[in-house]
């Protein structure tokens, strides 16, 4: 009721004024707002939340390209259970997303720990330091399939200079050492980005309270891990769960560098679904695939949104 | 900084941060030398004797020159251009309302859409890409432009709205009221005194999502097939790559030529880019 006092006060502050009738109907918060998201609604609903309830349809049918399909029930799911292929997909998922997060995390923060210093070229430094982050996925990754390419590799070639090699190494056509490559590059690509952030949330915490427990008698390393870390706690949190998601889902830079092989040894979730969804033209078990993500994420959106409450209650 | 000698701050410091700095930017020097490296140096193994990995003493531009006048690539450039900038207009547009709504206006369920788009931005691409396509066929926009600057949207908003919500709550309520009690209405209220202040923000916002809309793989991929209509990154790993054959020296000048626009807009506006990706994370 009070909303409706104001604006009626300013409407007789401003009775001069002659106002459209839409304008006097938009002084209503609640007409106001609706207009304002009726735009996004409308994206939203027809490129994500109809997607969506279109996903879950075509995963309980046996729909191909151009054919409707039949109503098959829980087929598909149960299919992938059975399924070898996809049990490696999901567990190269897990490894990979683990793997990736844990080494961008520890980089990250080590990196964002030496940018937290002051030092001549800093901002510059800074700048660089994120272009394997904003530079198209998709090209960089070109520059190190080129890298890992068996007979013209330069990797091969330092490790063979400096002794460490005998023979070359065939980075992305060995199924044992093929995930870990592909691991390279996304811990490469992501750790700018765990960098920055973390700067950002290092950048927050007063200097004095490292000061003061310097003169407490703390080491260093004490400074860091009762002082720093508890402090940078909840960016770290929010950045890993941002994280997660991404490189949980990741494609791009599997499909450019092995499409999913040598013999599957690198196949995740989206390369596998876009192989039998786009590749074979098998729609609903490509969706099937692709929604069998849908409870990981679920579960880490939650956790998120719960962290999030927690940390703006506190 | 670090206390005692100076060796402390070599091995503590200095060497690491330039460990870290070379490793993150030597695929874009090896990049660069690919693309000007003649064919009779590249293809040479790395077990040849003459293999001189880290500079080449004939550069050449044949590459680059086979990339533009034998392919589609300033199309794909183009039609790059075109879809990054129409998305992220579509999107800061959606996303200032959005976010003006939700973070200045009461009514019922505004905290549950707040959340609902929050969920959004956290939906991967590679969630809905197959229902999606098969939608886009059914709308008529597959191969289209329209396929990609109508769905690009989608991650865009919600990312903006959130950034946007950020910048709104933190401008003085007082402000808006000043400009009603002189006889502004509500909506213009918004649009001359909030939106403008709010315009840090927005570049933050534009500038990320024109950075994530180029860099876009998955849908651009599925929803485009005409070579004409693809965009730099889907050409570059399509139509130069035939068969098993790769065109290299192409591939990395294409990859080069690819980056540049982004890397410009990211060099002039740096400390827009990190804010807003720090306020992505942060909200």
């Amino acid at each position: 009721m009070a909303v409706s006092d104001v604006t009626t006060t300013s409407d007789t502050y401003t009775g001069s004024v002659r106002r459209w009738p839409v304008t006097r109907l938009l002084e209503d918060e609640r007409w106001l707002a609706l207009v304002l998201l009726v735009p996004t609604m409308v994206l939203l609903g027809l490129f994500i939340a109809y997607p969506f309830v279109k996903g879950v349809e075509l995963s309980v049918t046996d729909a191909k390209v151009g054919v409707p399909g039949n109503f098959v029930g829980m087929q598909n799911f149960v299919g992938l259970l059975n399924d070898s292929i996809f049990r490696v997909a999901v567990w190269n998922t897990i490894v990979y997303t683990a793997v990736t997060t844990v080494f961008k995390l520890a980089l990250g923060l080590w990196l964002a720990l030496l940018l937290n210093r002051n030092f001549k070229g800093k901002a510059l430094t800074r700048a660089f330091i994120l272009l394997p982050f904003i530079i198209p996925t998709v090209l960089s990754t070109f520059a190190w399939k080129w890298m890992f390419d068996p007979t013209f590799s330069v990797i091969n070639w330092t490790l063979f200079r400096l002794g460490i090699i005998s023979s070359r190494i065939n980075w992305l056509g060995d199924p044992s050492l093929a995930l870990i490559s592909v691991i390279i590059v996304n811990v490469w690509r992501g750790v700018p980005f765990y960098a920055i952030s973390l700067l950002a949330g290092l950048q927050t915490i007063n200097p004095e309270l490292q000061d003061a427990a310097a003169i407490d008698g703390a080491r260093p390393w004490q400074r860091f891990w009762y002082v720093t870390w508890p402090l940078l706690l909840p960016v770290t949190m929010v950045v890993v769960l941002f994280s997660v998601i991404q490189t949980f889902a990741d494609f791009q830079l599997v499909y450019v560098l092995t499409g999913g092989g040598p013999a599957n040894a690198t196949q995740l979730f989206a390369t596998y679904a876009y192989q039998i969804g786009v590749g074979t033209g098998l729609l609903s078990q490509g969706a099937a695939i692709s929604l069998a993500m849908f409870p990981v994420l679920l579960v880490v959106v939650i956790v998120q949104l719960l962290y999030i409450r927690r940390v703006e209650t506190l | 900084m670090i206390e005692g000698a100076k060796w402390r701050r070599w091995i503590f410091f200095y060497i690491p941060l330039c460990a870290f700095i070379f490793t993150l930017l030597f695929p874009f020097y090896w990049m660069l030398v690919t693309a000007v490296r003649p064919d009779s140096e590249l293809y040479r193994p790395w077990s040849a004797p003459n293999y001189a990995p880290f500079w080449t003493s004939h550069p050449t531009l044949d590459h680059i020159t086979y990339l533009l006048q034998e392919t589609l690539f300033s199309t794909w450039m183009l039609n790059t251009l075109l879809i990054s900038i129409a998305a992220t207009l579509i999107s800061l547009f959606c996303g200032l309302l959005a976010g003006y709504a939700l973070s200045r206006l009461k009514f019922r369920f505004a905290g549950m859409l707040g959340t609902a788009i929050f969920i959004t931005y956290l939906v991967p691409q590679t969630l809905l890409f197959i229902p999606l396509a098969d939608i886009i066929r059914n709308f008529r926009l597959g191969d289209t432009p329209w396929a990609l600057i109508l769905t690009y949207p989608t991650f865009l908003i919600p990312f903006c709205t959130w950034l946007l919500m950020g910048y709104f709550k933190a401008i003085p309520r007082e402000l808006e009221e000043c400009a009603r009690i002189d006889g502004a209405a509500r909506w213009q209220a918004m649009l001359y005194i909030i939106f403008p202040i709010a315009v840090p923000g927005i570049l933050s916002a534009g500038i990320f999502a024109f950075t994530l809309s180029w860099n876009e793989f998955i849908y651009a991929l599925v929803f485009l097939s005409s070579p004409a209509e693809k965009t730099v990154s889907v050409g570059v790993t399509s139509e130069l790559i035939r068969g098993d054959v790769f065109y290299w020296g192409s591939l990395m000048a294409g990859a080069l030529l690819g980056s540049i626009p982004v890397a410009f807009v990211y060099s002039f506006f740096v400390e827009y880019y990190v804010a807003g990706l720090t306020g992505a994370v942060k909200g």
